[in-house]
């Protein structure tokens, strides 16, 4: 997955990267369900006790059950075959994460992009808030429309994204082919992360859910190429 | 950096679907049906002189110009993919084929329709906005969204390189 990021300020060295990068790594390898050593997989091949859990499995454990709740369901950490698979949060986690360890660091207008899902705070290098291009997921490389955004985050789930990887869990047949992409903005990428994830589950619904949900707008966009946006969405469109 | 990412999954993206394609009974060659379009095909434009309305129609095939076939994939020319509806425009690709392999991929069709907005009723929702997606310059800071390419675009390359196997 290829993660980046840029500072929009002077005063960034290799060191401040490599921290961040650093911090990917260590979530990787924690939770990565493709590495036999990964916490992660350890826990699914029962080999670690509930006491012995880290501070930082257990914290998504919380988040995992949270999310569930606030989504009716429609956010399950478990996968077709009984597993944990906490990727569809733990990455929104892991950049909002990375984006706090830059603030640390001293810096304010910088965006960390991993994998589309983006957390963009302060401003680019001309002064103006970041401008995001969602994906059109029907012309390679085109987008299907722009964004503004300053300190929030922003996530995209679609069908087209390393295959069907979502799938309805109240309906495991269900193949969600009707919506092909859904972008939530959030007020950060942890947020927007979570909530595509979900509402993409919920198919043509998700949008409703969405405009539901105070703070969180978005756009999804239907197999025949009819995009539909929440009331407040506008707001954002550059 | 962020170009060579999307290029290599791009590249991917080929290779997987050439694979799919290899285990999947529609892989058939198709027969040239429309020699009109056969040479001299324009470089990459909306304008392309091939069928544009019906996309069962529209599938055209070329013959291989050169004799030299190596051990590649397939075989070399110019193959113009099927029409494939996006229902607010059609996509249409043309591979080349190059000493057995795919050494370009141009859209002859993309879609570009006005924008247009409507309120509809949402059952979910009293009224959402929609309107048909329209492709835009991609001159933005970043993209969200992952890096694959779309339905329609491998709709339309898989015809192509189904025309072009050996």
């Amino acid at each position: 997955m290829p993660i980046t990021v840029e500072i929009a300020e002077p005063g960034a060295t290799e060191d401040h990267f490599d921290e961040v990068f650093s911090y990917f790594d260590y979530v990787d390898n924690k939770f990565s369900p493709y590495k036999k050593e990964s916490e992660l997989a350890l826990v699914n091949a029962g080999s670690v006790a509930a006491d012995d859990l880290s501070e930082d499995m257990c914290v998504i454990l919380d988040l995992a059950e949270e999310t569930k709740r606030e989504t009716g369901g429609y956010f399950d950490v478990r996968n077709r075959a009984g597993f944990l698979d906490p990727s569809g949060l733990v990455k929104g986690w892991a950049i909002k994460n990375a984006a706090d360890i830059l603030e640390r660091q001293g810096f304010q207008n910088f965006y960390v992009d991993a994998g589309g899902d983006i957390e963009a705070r302060g401003r680019n290098e001309k002064g103006e808030p970041w401008t995001v291009g969602i994906r059109n997921p029907f012309a390679s490389g085109g987008i299907a429309k722009t964004v503004r955004l300053t300190g929030r985050g922003i996530a995209t789930s679609g069908s087209y994204e390393r295959g069907n990887h979502i799938y309805d869990p109240h309906d495991r047949q269900n193949k969600l082919t009707d919506i092909v992409s859904l972008t939530v903005i959030g007020p950060n990428v942890y947020e927007a992360d979570r909530f595509a994830t979900a509402a993409f589950a919920m198919g043509k619904a998700g949008i409703g859910f969405i405009e539901k949900l105070e703070g969180l707008e978005g756009y999804s966009i239907d197999r025949g190429g009819i995009a539909t946006m929440t009331t407040g969405f506008k707001k954002y469109v550059a | 950096m962020k170009k060579i990412f999307l290029s290599l999954s791009l590249i991917a993206a080929f290779f997987v679907y050439i694979a799919f394609k290899r285990f999947d009974g529609e892989g058939a060659i198709r027969p040239a049906t429309n020699p009109a379009a056969s040479s001299g095909t324009p470089p990459s434009s909306p304008s392309a002189p091939v069928a544009t309305s019906a996309p069962s129609a529209a599938v055209t095939t070329q013959p291989a110009p050169a004799p030299a076939q190596p051990q590649g994939q397939y075989k070399n020319g110019n193959y113009i993919g099927s029409v494939a509806d996006a229902y607010f425009g059609n996509v249409q690709v043309k591979a080349v084929i190059k000493n057995g392999a795919i050494a370009d991929v141009q859209f002859l069709q993309y879609p570009n329709t006005h924008s247009y907005s409507i309120e509809v009723n949402s059952q979910a929702m009293p009224y959402l906005t929609q309107e048909a997606v329209q492709s835009q310059n991609a001159n933005v800071d970043i993209i969200s969204g992952a890096t694959q390419t779309s339905l329609a675009f491998i709709q339309s390359l898989g015809d192509a390189l189904a025309q072009a196997k050996n």
